[in-house]
């Protein structure tokens, strides 16, 4: 039973994070993509060597966008719903639907928000080809450094829970988590290639609109996801929910 | 199999049942290294390193790239 229930999770996390996905890609075309053209056109007139085009802007900004967004959904969905399968009665006293929503708003934290901070995203003709490989591994190992401490500072406020009582075990593991995060940020390698006249408010909305992807993407992995999870682990909602609906008549 | 699934009762339960993690595990292990290769191909592949010649992967997944964080080139 107990090895169908996960099954039955990770595949509503995937299905959760395509939906995800979809929303996401809704915000990456109407708000992302004109800040890319945009960006597009900047390198086009700061450049004179003309690359050959593999793939048209036409293709990369519809069905290469959406391709890269869903299985970025699908992937972390996946992912999620295997961390939710470890916090479901392990966090503390929440609900399935809750579980879900706190996992999410700490994983867009801990997967984007934390490296985004240090490193942030970047339009195209911001950032040096030649510096790639070392501008990757820094993101990726900001981004699993996160992780890691986010999961060490979740197992740390278990610890001290018995002690200082939820409340306060939650804000010194929290507390814990944002000074060791600042120390990496103080010690890893300052990035900044952005060329000298590259438009300020351009990159300012090109980056707030990759912060609203990752955070429609994880609001609505959490919501979705939560309801399915709700659904499958406490059945018969509509009934629970006709025993609770006293108050409506307010 | 000998476990029974809870009951839900007329109050909520009020915390969920934990999944062992001897179930958990073997999802883990196997989805988990295909998820971090799905992503592995969408962040990374024919920027920083290759598995594949040429640079199809990334044009296709250029702007999806870009919007979601990843260092592209």
């Amino acid at each position: 039973m107990n090895s169908a229930t996960v099954r039955n999770l990770l595949v509503r996390g995937m299905l959760a994070g395509l939906a995800a996905g979809v929303l996401a890609l809704v915000v990456a075309y109407f708000l992302g993509e004109p800040a890319v053209d945009k960006a597009i056109g900047f390198e086009e007139a700061h450049s004179h060597e003309h690359e050959m085009e593999v793939v048209s802007r036409s293709l990369q900004s519809t069905a290469g966008l959406a391709t890269g967004v869903l299985v970025y959904g699908v992937a972390f969905g996946g992912i999620a719903a295997l961390a939710f399968c470890f916090a479901l009665g392990r966090v503390g006293r929440f609900s399935p639907r809750a579980t879900a929503l706190l996992l999410s708003g700490c994983a867009l934290v801990a997967v984007y928000v934390v490296p985004f901070l240090k490193y942030p995203a970047n339009p195209p003709s911001v950032g040096s080809p030649d510096t790639i490989g070392k501008r990757t591994t820094l993101y990726f190992l900001m981004m699993l450094l996160s992780v890691l401490l986010a999961v060490a500072a979740t197992l740390l406020g278990k610890r001290l829970a018995p002690r200082l009582g939820t409340w306060w075990a939650t804000v010194g593991a929290v507390a814990a988590f944002v000074v060791v995060v600042a120390l990496a940020y103080r010690f890893l390698p300052v990035v900044n290639e952005v060329p000298k006249d590259f438009p300020a408010t351009l990159l300012w909305r090109f980056r707030l609109s990759a912060l609203a992807v990752q955070s429609v993407l994880w609001g609505g992995f959490g919501l979705v996801f939560g309801e399915l999870a709700e659904r499958l682990l406490n059945p018969k909602p509509a009934e629970a929910a006709s025993g609770r609906a006293v108050p409506a008549a307010h | 199999m000998a476990q029974t699934v809870a009951q839900p009762t007329a109050t909520t339960p009020v915390v969920p049942a934990k999944l062992p993690l001897k179930a958990i595990a073997p999802w883990a292990v196997f989805f988990g290294i295909l998820m971090l290769v799905l992503l592995y191909f969408v962040g990374a592949e024919q920027g920083a390193t290759s598995v594949f010649n040429g640079t199809d992967v990334h044009e296709w997944v250029h702007d999806a790239r870009h919007l979601l964080g990843f260092p592209c080139h």
